[in-house]
């Protein structure tokens, strides 16, 4: 959104909104009724006993804690923007702490196991997406150029294959890919049958993504590089594609992303990556959440790492046109 | 090649050209020769036909009846080499179509590099000495978007010149451009008809057209309604047409 120069007042600085979102926040902790929790304890100098503290108590612990949460937005809004996002972040991810360490974890349990979770969950699942990535975007490419020829064996070949792999479930294809193909008599393992899904499935839709990122280029740069005598594959090559490949990016990256977080589902082919790893290892001892939880971070540290490369690259693009 | 031998032979002879987009005509039987060196200038009104003309001459578009002769060539469907033609004919449109994610200078050397196989150096030298002949040699270095629409066009004009064609085409040139650089674009053309260069402009200068111009072709509903020289075509139209179309834009 582009920020006119006339700012309106804070939404949080209006007495309107400021009492509808107490009685809002009030009624929200006084439903869930948190009198049984770390709060009700705090409070008991006042309350007494929480768990006889009754329906004054759950007022008193509800009143106190959506004080707190007002004045906490009320101090948040007064500081700078960039400090505001970092603040919320920061307590929306001690909120998220809060929410795993309420399962009571074992963390000596994730020590022991870590090791593995990283050298091998880790390390197949990148190897994973990237190699599927890199196929995906090969045949992205050759699926595009396809679907924008006018080569009748071609586009019909490329718009089949867009058609079937987008219409698909991703994990149906894995399966169809892992189990059907030895039927037909090509014996594949678990890993290939696993990259072939991943990069067909995504192969289809960066496919769509390039073709429309291609179609974005103005007629006139294919008419003028017509005019200078280039034939089309020159043109395509030197002017068309360098020209999209800032409008294909940042679509592009979101499918990284997604990638990344699909590969999870090959984990139904027995490899040894990540979500297979996070499933198994927490199995005998019944500390799925540990491992779950444990999986969940090295999945969002990725992406995180992934969305920061992201940004550079469109960063770069942008600074040269 | 010896000039007087050029001098026989017309470079672009077109002959009963039709074209229809749909079912309307845009181009009726178009007979036209078009000699080494001479400048011609196309005017008429919008929707005349004068773009689409200009357009066939280097199979931009195509045509549907009738036979068009480019350097002894025939444009047709399935020819060959139709890139070959095209490098010889340079072509200047409205819109610049200048390639934005390559420098003024990349783009002047993108034809002769990547086609014409002149290695980096000369496809340079040769790059930076039009660059000088528009005007904006110092320029070089910049993207396309960082120049004015004046520049811009100056700089489509010396990427056409790089690949030395023997005819160079401009459609509406100066008509995307705001007023204060109309002028900068029309002297770089002026000049480069003193240099002899054959000409084929479709503009609505017609300064431009009393000055350059050794024929004048009316066109209106996709027919030639009128040629004639300069002098002729503004003192003594014979059309009806014409002569309406001359109220207006001279008044």
């Amino acid at each position: 959104m582009f920020v006119d120069t006339v700012v309106e007042d804070k939404a949080l600085h209006k007495p309107a909104f400021l009492i509808g979102l107490s009685v809002t926040v009030l009624a929200f902790f006084f439903a869930f009724n948190f009198t049984n929790t770390i709060f009700g304890e705090f409070l008991s100098p006042v309350i007494g006993n929480p768990e006889e503290s009754g329906l004054f108590g759950r007022l008193v612990v509800s009143f106190v804690l959506s004080v707190i949460f007002v004045l906490n937005l009320l101090a948040i809004s007064l500081t700078r923007i960039k400090v505001q996002i970092f603040i919320v972040w920061i307590e929306l991810f001690l909120l998220f702490l809060a929410f795993a360490y309420s399962f009571d974890l074992k963390l000596s349990f994730i020590q022991s196991r870590i090791g593995l979770m990283i050298s091998k969950g880790l390390f197949t699942t990148i190897y994973i997406s990237a190699v599927s990535i890199v196929i995906a975007t090969a045949i992205a490419i050759v699926g595009a150029i396809a679907k924008l020829s006018n080569n009748g064996f071609a586009y019909a070949i490329a718009s089949f294959y867009t058609s079937l792999f987008r219409g698909l479930p991703l994990l149906l294809q894995v399966y169809l890919i892992y189990k059907g193909l030895p039927q037909l008599g090509f014996m594949v393992d678990a890993i290939p049958s696993g990259i072939a899904a991943l990069s067909l499935c995504y192969g289809a839709y960066m496919t769509e993504i390039f073709r429309a990122g291609i179609q974005s280029i103005p007629r006139g740069q294919w008419e003028a590089s017509r005019a200078l005598g280039f034939k089309s594959s020159l043109i395509l090559r030197k002017i068309i594609l360098p020209q999209s490949i800032p409008i294909i990016v940042p679509p592009t990256g979101n499918q990284f992303i997604a990638m990344l977080k699909d590969s999870s589902l090959v984990s139904v082919l027995g490899i040894w990556e990540l979500m297979y790893l996070a499933k198994t290892l927490g199995q005998r001892d019944f500390r799925h959440m540990e491992m779950l939880l444990t999986a969940a971070m090295i999945y969002w540290g990725l992406t995180i790492i992934l969305e920061m490369i992201q940004a550079r690259i469109e960063r770069k693009y942008q600074q040269k046109t | 090649m010896n000039d007087s031998i050029k001098n026989e032979k017309p470079v672009i002879s077109l002959k009963g050209v039709n074209k229809w987009y749909g079912d309307f005509q845009a181009l009726k039987d178009i007979n036209l020769e078009i000699n080494p060196k001479e400048k011609i200038v196309i005017c008429g009104p919008s929707g005349s036909g004068k773009s689409t003309l200009i357009r066939c001459l280097n199979r931009l578009e195509a045509h549907q009846e009738g036979q068009i002769h480019v350097t002894d060539v025939e444009l047709h469907e399935t020819m060959k080499d139709i890139d070959i033609i095209r490098q010889d004919i340079g072509m200047v449109f409205q819109s610049f179509n200048l390639f934005p994610h390559l420098t003024v200078l990349e783009n002047c050397m993108a034809g002769p590099n990547w086609v014409r196989g002149i290695d980096q150096n000369e496809a340079k030298e040769r790059a930076m000495a039009l660059l000088k002949q528009v005007k904006i040699p110092e320029q070089a270095d910049k993207y396309p978007e960082q120049l004015s629409g004046g520049q811009q066009q100056r700089v489509a004009i010396a990427r056409s010149l790089c690949m030395e064609p023997k005819v160079m085409l401009f459609d509406e040139p100066t008509s995307a451009l705001d007023p204060e650089m109309v002028s900068e674009v029309l002297e770089t053309m002026i000049e480069l008809a003193k240099s002899g260069m054959t000409m084929i402009c479709v503009t609505h200068e017609m300064g431009f057209a009393r000055q350059v111009a050794d024929r004048i072709i009316f066109m209106d509903g996709g027919e030639i309604v009128e040629q004639n020289t300069p002098e002729e075509f503004f003192n003594n139209p014979q059309n009806e047409r014409t002569k309406t179309f001359l109220n207006q834009i001279l008044s």
